[in-house]
């Protein structure tokens, strides 16, 4: 676990916001100050009113620029504040000069801004009028303005450096690393391509690689990394230029494992020679790292058969360094994964060596405890494999000798595929399932695995309900006990029952006539009762019979006559009910009903109750017209008869409106008579007991 | 499949019949049919009202406590089944039901014993007020020695309210 180098800030460089450039950066700051300041201002107001309008306008701004060139001046990384490798490789990229330059420009254009706003706000104080207000406010805003405007090369600059440092990769400079290098086109990018995710362009032209890559790779359970370089020539550093620039740097400040690739075969267009003086110029740059020489392109030049001086000259080159060598081909990929093991190997050793020098190893120590667990005693303890196992083992039932997996199609569908299906594996419920036909046809009665007591009664229908009861709930193993304890508790029970029954009073002490008595009276109050009900509900106010009169009499024969049968039930004289009525005038009582029609000697059988009537009343009305016809002409007539010629015309007009009514009303046509029934009896009648609202 | 009680009525609620409800802490109501789902919603106390078992059972008006309720018990520990202890279940079941009901009859005639004097005594009371009714006074009918009887009763009693009136 190394200790990161402890950054106050902790830059992102993909998270610097864009740097705009500076006609961008003067509307968005005139245009925001125009938005969130008010704008509406007349020269009526108040001088104080004016003044503060547009102080607050020009302080506005100047907070505005403020924010926005401090956060660029932020955002940007300082050189001292970051690894050395990403300085390094900034100042190669961006040189350090121009970029220093560059942001303490803008800040001094800040801090010119703040100054600025300053003078122009003491100013506005002493405006005596809008005019001159409004004037000392543009005044501010166009001369911060115009520093900005002066910024512009120094906007553009940065905004460039952004872009290019947020596509740099993302390297982390203290986890494990492995770098490439050696002379171009030796096969650096192609390693990479087969080692890692990566995929870099790998071209035969020289500086394919014009930048530093990064792949990632595991080893060990561990992330690596692994560091494409650009190719370097052998001149001396001052003649570098960048792209080489960048591998040098790369090569300076990264804890690595290098790795030098050398091409055997010279297909590079180097002779060795050139890359073993290469190797010696840049030794220096490999101290304190782990090496390993790589012979790429064995495939083309094999090791072996390399010539001597060469071959001499690599040797040399590998002892004086110190290094281990290791031969490798890209495109047979022999030795590729041989050759990252060991470099892999080599710098996780020198890491963990260097971790236990130093003083943080005693802290990690002292929390460890290692346990070597002793025998308590000479006990053997063995894995314990089941008799029935063992045996199946021998007999080659289950599980194989050398434990390896049998593939059968047990439980599966025979098909065409299938030679002979394995015999030795035990039938399963699913083997069977299949014969009989398949799982929607078949499926297997659990029953025949039940234990019970006794084998014949597996398949029994178990009973559940009964009576309205769970017959679960009473069983018990213990029932009969259960039972002969109640049957003893209940003969006790009857007998003590029959004990108090001797001592108790009879129901009832009424003799034989006081109980007819009793009867006659219950039903006699219910009967009176129930008729009492019927009456009230036949709705029609009923007026006692002295006011009513005698047509009501007069038409219910039978009414008297009840009368006197029920006086005669109770035993009352009833002679004189129908003679003590009141008496009315003879004549008229004789006139009505079928006296009229026996006087007129006419035939009236079959005629309905209202063409009896029809009858009578015209007979009544008639010699009332004949006592009036002498007078007749003078006779007012009804209004809505005036018009009527004669009597016919008036029949005919009479029944025209009666029809017309039964129209209106609705009662027009003889399929329109009958009321359809709506409440049905069996459906709404009773009280709701177990059934539900819309059935009882 | 299992006959259930209904939390409000306690009667049973059988497979396909009625509803279920549970509550935020998981106890589960069962209704035997709209009537109990709907009084429960309306926070009914069961035992209020009175037409359940649960009014009934608190106000004595039905045997609550007995041997014979013990035989039905919810049972948690599951019994092999045995096809005789089945029968004789099932047989115990049906004499534990007879002794059951004559119990229950037991049990109401012992809660109405006291009323038979009352009714006894209101017996007579409707007899000597209700004479008039099968035979009043200006009946032919009325036969002398019954009509003593009554008469003496009524004496008596009219006797009583007038001596009660006194003291």
């Amino acid at each position: 676990m190394e200790i990161a180098p402890l950054t106050p800030v902790v830059y992102n460089f993909k998270k610097i916001g864009p740097v705009p450039s500076a006609t961008d950066m003067v509307d968005i700051v005139l245009t925001r100050t125009q938005r969130k300041t008010p704008t509406v201002i007349h020269p009526g107001y108040k001088i104080s009113r004016i003044r503060s309008f547009y102080m607050r306008k020009v302080k506005f701004t100047q907070q505005t620029i403020a924010e926005r060139l401090g956060n660029i001046v932020e955002n940007f990384p300082r050189l001292n504040d970051i690894h050395p490798f990403y300085a390094d490789l900034m100042n190669i990229l961006y040189d350090r000069d121009h970029y220093k330059l560059a942001l303490g420009q803008i800040n001094t254009a800040k801090g010119l801004i703040d100054s600025l706003s300053r003078d122009y706000i003491r100013l506005l104080k002493y405006g005596d009028s809008l005019y001159r207000c409004k004037q000392l406010k543009r005044a501010a805003l166009g001369r911060m303005c115009t520093i900005i405007k002066r910024q512009k090369s120094a906007f553009a600059y940065l905004e460039e450096v952004r872009k290019h440092l947020s596509r740099l990769p993302a390297l982390d400079p203290h986890t494990r690393t492995l770098l490439c290098t050696g002379y171009p086109n030796v096969g650096k990018s192609s390693f990479m391509n087969k080692v890692t995710r990566a995929n870099v362009d790998v071209q035969p032209y020289a500086f394919t690689t014009k930048s530093l890559f990064v792949g990632h790779m595991d080893h060990r359970y561990l992330r690596w990394q692994v560091i494409d370089t650009p190719g370097i020539l052998d001149h001396p550093l001052e003649q570098r230029n960048t792209i080489e620039m960048q591998a040098i740097t790369a090569l300076a400040h990264l804890q690595c494992a290098v790795m030098y690739f050398v091409d055997a075969s010279e297909q590079c267009g180097y002779t060795v020679e050139q890359q073993v003086s290469l190797f010696k110029s840049i030794k220096p740059l490999f101290a304190n790292k782990q090496l390993i020489v790589v012979i790429n392109k064995i495939d083309v030049q094999p090791w072996e058969t390399l010539e001597k001086t060469k071959k001499s000259l690599i040797t040399e080159m590998c002892e004086a360094a110190n290094c281990t060598m290791m031969c490798m081909s890209n495109v047979t990929e022999q030795g590729v994964m041989d050759v990252k093991t060991a470099a892999c190997d080599k710098l996780l050793q020198a890491r963990v060596e260097k971790r236990v020098v130093g003083k943080k190893v005693d802290e990690v120590m002292n929390r460890l405890q290692v346990f070597h667990p002793a025998p308590r005693d000479d006990e053997e303890r063995t894995a314990f494999i089941p008799e029935s196992v063992a045996q199946a083992r021998k007999e080659g039932r289950v599980g194989s000798a050398d434990h390896k997996v049998k593939k059968t199609t047990a439980g599966y569908g025979v098909t065409k595929n299938d030679g002979d299906v394995d015999m030795d594996v035990r039938k399963t419920e699913r083997d069977i399932m299949w014969e009989m036909g398949g799982p929607g046809v078949y499926s297997m009665d659990y029953r025949k695995n039940y234990l019970l007591e006794k084998d014949e009664e597996k398949f029994d229908a178990i009973p559940e309900i009964m009576d309205g009861k769970n017959i679960a709930d009473f069983v018990d193993p213990e029932i009969d006990l259960k039972l002969a304890a109640l049957e003893a508790e209940e003969d006790q029970r009857m007998a003590e029952n029959q004990a108090k029954n001797m001592g108790e009073e009879p129901e009832s002490d009424l003799d034989s006539d006081e109980e007819e008595a009793f009867s006659k009276i219950r039903t006699k109050k219910a009967t009176s009762r129930e008729e009492s009900r019927i009456n009230r509900k036949q709705n029609t106010p009923v007026m006692p019979r002295n006011v009513r009169g005698r047509k009501k009499d007069k038409h219910d024969v039978g009414l008297l006559d009840s009368v006197e049968g029920h006086l005669d039930g109770l035993g009352v004289e009833s002679s004189g009910v129908k003679s003590n009525v009141r008496g009315r005038k003879r004549e008229r009582r004789e006139r009505n009903d079928d006296s009229v029609a026996e006087e007129m000697d006419l035939d009236t059988t079959g005629m309905s109750k209202g063409a009896l009537k029809k009858m009578k009343k015209e007979k009544k009305e008639a010699p009332k017209r004949e006592n009036s016809l002498a007078r007749s002409h003078s006779r007012p007539r009804e209004p809505s008869q005036v018009g009527l010629r004669d009597e016919e015309a008036k029949k005919v007009a009479t029944k025209k409106e009666m029809t017309a009514k039964r129209a209106w009303s609705g009662l027009s046509g003889e399929g329109d008579q009958r009321k359809t029934v709506h409440l049905v009896k069996w459906m709404n009648t009773g009280k709701k007991r177990n059934g539900t609202h819309n059935k009882r | 499949m299992r006959i259930e009680k209904c939390y409000f009525c306690s009667s049973p609620c059988y497979p396909g019949h009625g509803m279920k409800f549970v509550r935020n802490d998981s106890k589960q109501f069962r209704f035997c049919r709209a009537k109990c789902h709907r009084s429960f919603n309306k926070k009914r106390n069961p035992r209020k009202v009175a037409w359940t078992k649960a009014y009934r059972k608190t106000r004595g008006k039905e045997m609550s406590v007995d041997t014979t309720f013990e035989f039905e018990a919810r049972r948690n520990r599951p019994v092999k089944y045995d096809r005789e202890l089945m029968s004789k279940t099932i047989q115990g079941m049906q004499r534990v039901q007879e002794i059951k009901e004559a119990r229950e009859v037991d049990f109401y005639k012992d809660r109405m014993k006291d009323a038979k004097g009352y009714k006894k005594a209101q017996a007579r009371e409707e007899i000597a007020n209700g004479l008039d009714l099968i035979q009043p006074a200006m009946s032919k009918n009325r036969v002398p020695e019954v009509m003593a009887k009554f008469e003496k009763n009524r004496e008596k009693k009219a006797n009583k309210r007038h001596d009660m009136e006194v003291n």
